[in-house]
């Protein structure tokens, strides 16, 4: 079947083109400094060591991370209930359901981000509702509340769907073997149910967690000043500022901070031992497609 | 012997579909007893029925002079080796089988040796630590009817457990849970459709086709004295012919009149007459009761399958005599060896 | 699980999809209002389909958004399924580069890969515009399809393309009339998965794009801070086109049932 392989050759020359050429570029400029607009090529860490010298660059990254784990949290503690309610319901109510939940993942996410700019606005829908039981108006957009909600909005879906898709995957036997053998529903959650879930809630906490740090787009539209994120930080590196070098030497950091995450992800996974999760996986749901 | 279980009127409904027909059945202590019958017929309906897995649309289910018929299934003192073994892939061996005694609060003490006492009994000492994902099918299979009976139920219920081993394993298999039964002394349920495994294993067969109970009885009455033309057909090799019962003792099919051993019937009653392959004899052309000539022999090992090509029909022999294909012959069998059965419509 | 009333379950789910739809309905429905106002629907009326139509900028960028994502869907998903079909048959350690190398741009920071592009376009000097942004829309919907089509691939009996050229057929016929119909779910789950994704992109468009070229994300980010409600306007056909698509994408597939079932 020699006659396949040569299909490849065309992606071979993208990706090259495409991804390792531009990586290679980004460790060059974070490895070097520019003067003039002229890149230099005396090899330098001065541009990691400014990131992490500067109380100021730490407290970005401590942002970000704080935002995701906050983003995280809510959207595990409402994704999980919502994804088990909806694998208790009848197959093919599940099916609609999950295409529901899937449909809004569609809409351009500037326009489901920017719907809530009207929503929270001081003269908007929600104050005005507010209004009528005399509460407000509360200034809501350009708040943390505000980005937080508009990280949850986006992110929810990405949480429910592989926690739905890893309960529903499960052998339904077992929770049967469980009843036989005396567990009432609620212990049989807790001792089956959600230990063989957590793979699905992994690849969810996966989803969730790395963009929301590495985003800037949220923050910016439904926050104030207050927010400097890794991810504004870089676009104000390359586009305001621009520092390129300083720029790429941040984006290799976040890179690598998403590695090192990722890995500690793979190796929960491998500690909880059910064999499904797998990066085709994660990969499958990263945007996940209507069946 | 004490009646454990009795299945009064059990009816299911399935949209629109009635899978349940009225089952009316007794399990009595210490009995090994085979729901028997093709795909589809309800068996493994009337099982889960039991389990408390599923809700029967009528009748009640009484155990041990209870009506458990509204009890869940981990309230009812039952337990299940389910069809594909349900390990739970996240716990060990030990850990699996400990589960329905965890449950009930027992000193772990206690629990240890539960354990390891019923991986003696099933063939598994030393098992506790291992990954249960590893082990092979038949060892699931052991596992999983560890973990059922470490709990001491009164009944346990098996459903089809054998059908994923390969064939040596399962006769091996079959004895094993036999030798079980016999040891522990509890009822066991068990479901299949394969009436080799129901003959070999059980005390008392339960044949059921289409929702209903088609015959109850021994795995000797079953094979002997199938009561109908499905019984006959699905337990063994058979004949089967329709007939007409003249008078007690005598009976008539292939127009010809033969004595037979069955009576009760009406007279002149139209009735179906089945004889097993084992019980006819080829003899020497005109020394039988019926003429006919050979149109095939196929070897089978235990023995052979011959075909008799006789005026109305052909007839299925098991022989381990040595004929050749296009003889005249002639088939005989005893007066015993005709079991005459109600005639079943339509089947 | 016994499936029957489940009060609560339904109680939570109606609550979390009112969550994900109340802001597309009230985008909606404010698409009507006669006024500027997003909170009091003070009369229907089309004036702000009218000015999205008239908005010359607002129209370039749907145009520049579908037609790229018409095109990036389409490139992506020949070179997508032309690649996952000649992994099924490459030797490991090249096979395994690739995947890993995919894995790498799929889960890379979308920020850092918008950079990476941009200085690959400003190195190569290649003047940013429409042309880079479709290069960078066909890079990053490539592996989508990629990972969508390579398990449908691997699920195909390997001897079909030999008993296709066993038959006489070219490797091309082979591939085309035995392989491809066989993998056609992948391909159209691999295809819609692009296609979103391109729609769908913000970060990755706004570092490669130059000359003034906006896809609709962009025009969106750069109106935000102004209610503008040509935005709400754009969003509903957004979503009813999304709708339509839907309803196709379901109904296509019964009718050809039922085409089949009048040849039999």
């Amino acid at each position: 079947m020699h006659h396949f392989k040569k299909l490849i050759s065309p992606y071979l020359f993208v990706l090259f083109l495409f991804t390792l050429l531009p990586m290679l570029l980004i460790v060059i400029y974070a490895i070097t400094i520019s003067k003039n607009e002229v890149l230099t090529f005396t090899i330098t860490f001065e541009n990691f060591q400014r990131f992490f010298r500067d109380s100021i660059f730490i407290s970005v990254l401590l942002q970000s991370f704080k935002l995701g784990l906050i983003t995280t949290a809510i959207c595990l503690f409402i994704g999980y209930p919502v994804a088990y309610a909806i694998s208790l319901l009848k197959e093919k109510t599940q099916t609609y359901l999950i295409l529901l939940i899937t449909i809004p993942t569609w809409i351009n996410l500037l326009i489901r981000t920017y719907s809530w700019v009207s929503i929270l606005s001081s003269k908007g829908i929600l104050n005005n509702f507010l209004a009528k039981f005399g509460i407000g108006p509360l200034n809501l957009l350009y708040t943390d509340f505000a980005v937080i909600i508009g990280m949850i909005y986006s992110c929810l879906p990405f949480m429910i769907l592989p926690i739905h898709s890893s309960l529903t995957k499960m052998d339904q036997s077992l929770h049967e073997a469980s009843m036989d053998l005396g567990a009432n529903p609620m212990i049989t959650f807790l001792k089956i149910t959600f230990p063989l879930s957590l793979p699905g809630v992994l690849t969810g906490i996966t989803m969730v967690f790395l963009p929301a740090i590495s985003t800037f787009v949220i923050p910016k539209i439904l926050g104030g000043a207050q927010y400097t994120l890794i991810g504004s930080f870089i676009e104000t590196q390359f586009i305001t500022i621009g520092n390129w070098n300083f720029g790429s030497a941040v984006s290799l950091i976040l890179a690598a901070f998403i590695l090192i995450l990722m890995s500690l992800m793979n190796a929960a996974d491998r500690y909880t031992n059910s064999g499904d999760r797998d990066e085709d996986e994660t990969r499958r749901l990263k945007r996940y497609a209507k069946k | 012997m004490k009646k454990l279980i009795e299945l009064k009127n059990l009816t299911k409904e399935y949209s629109g579909q009635v899978v349940l027909k009225g089952i009316n059945l007794d399990i009595y202590e210490n009995e090994f007893v085979t729901l028997l019958g093709p795909s589809g017929c309800g068996k493994t309906t009337t099982l889960r029925i039991i389990g408390g897995f599923l809700d029967a649309s009528d009748g009640t289910v009484i155990f041990d002079s209870y009506n458990i018929s509204k009890i869940p299934s981990y309230k009812r003192e039952i337990n299940t080796v389910f069809q594909k073994y349900a390990l739970f892939p996240h716990m060990n061996v030990g850990d699996n089988i400990a589960f329905g005694l965890k449950i009930k609060k027992m000193p772990r003490s206690l629990i240890k040796q539960k354990v390891a006492d019923v991986l003696d009994l099933v063939g598994l000492n030393g098992y506790e630590n291992r990954d249960v994902t590893l082990l092979s099918g038949g060892q699931q299979q052991r596992v999983a009817i560890a973990r059922a009976l470490v709990n001491e139920p009164k009944v346990l219920l098996l459903d089809e457990p054998l059908g994923a081993l390969d064939l040596k394993l399962r006769k091996g298999m079959q004895l094993e849970l036999k030798r079980i039964q016999k040891e522990v002394g509890i009822t066991f349920i068990y479901v299949t459709h394969d009436q080799e495994e129901a003959l070999t294993m059980s005390d008392k067969i339960v044949v059921m086709n289409e929702g209903s109970i088609q015959q109850i009885g021994t795995p000797m009455d079953i094979y002997n004295e199938p009561e109908n033309r499905f019984v006959a057909k699905f337990i063994g090799d058979s004949n089967i012919m329709e007939g007409i019962m003249l008078k007690d003792f005598l009976v008539e099919f292939d127009n010809q009149q033969f004595e037979c051993v069955d009576k009760g019937f009406m007279e002149d009653e139209e009735i179906d007459v089945v004889i097993r392959p084992e019980d006819i004899d080829i003899l020497e052309e005109g020394n039988g009761k019926i003429d006919g000539v050979i149109s095939s022999i196929i070897f089978k090992g235990v023995h052979y399958e011959i075909i008799v090509e006789t005026n109305n029909r052909s007839y299925l022999i098991h022989t381990t005599d040595v004929v050749e294909k296009g003889r005249r012959v002639s088939l005989s069998f005893y007066p015993e060896d005709i079991h005459v059965m109600s005639r079943m419509e339509s089947y | 699980m016994r499936k029957s009333k489940h009060i609560p379950s339904w109680l939570m789910v109606v609550l979390c999809l009112l969550f994900l739809y109340l802001p597309i309905v009230v985008m909606m429905i404010f698409s009507f209002n006669s006024t500027k106002s997003t909170s009091v629907f003070t009369g229907f009326s089309f004036r702000w389909y009218q000015t999205l139509f008239e908005d010359n900028d607002m129209m370039r960028a749907v145009y520049v958004s579908v037609s790229i994502a018409v095109i990036a869907t389409f490139v992506s998903t020949v070179l997508g399924t032309l690649t996952a079909i000649g992994l099924s048959k490459t030797k490991k350690v090249m096979k395994e580069f690739i995947l890993q190398i995919n894995n790498l741009s799929i889960l890379n920071p979308e920020i850092v890969t918008a950079i990476s592009l941009m200085l690959l376009f400003s190195a190569l000097n290649i003047q940013k515009g429409y042309m880079t942004m479709l290069l960078a829309h066909i890079s990053f919907c490539t592996p989508f399809v990629i990972t969508n089509v390579l398990p449908k691939v691997r699920q195909l009996d390997a001897n079909l393309a030999d008993a296709a050229m066993d038959l006489g057929a070219t490797p091309f016929q082979a591939l085309w009339k035995v392989i491809i119909p066989q993998i056609k779910p992948g391909i159209f789950a691999g295809a819609l998965l692009a296609f979103t994704m391109s729609f769908d992109d913000f970060i990755i468009s706004y570092f490669v794009t130059g000359n003034g070229v906006q896809n609709i994300s962009i025009i969106v980010y750069n109106m935000s801070k102004r209610t503008n409600p040509s935005i709400n306007a754009l969003s509903t056909i957004v979503v009813l086109v999304i709708l339509v698509v839907l309803i196709l994408s379901r109904l296509l597939p019964m009718l050809n049932k039922k085409k089949e079932k009048r040849v039999q």
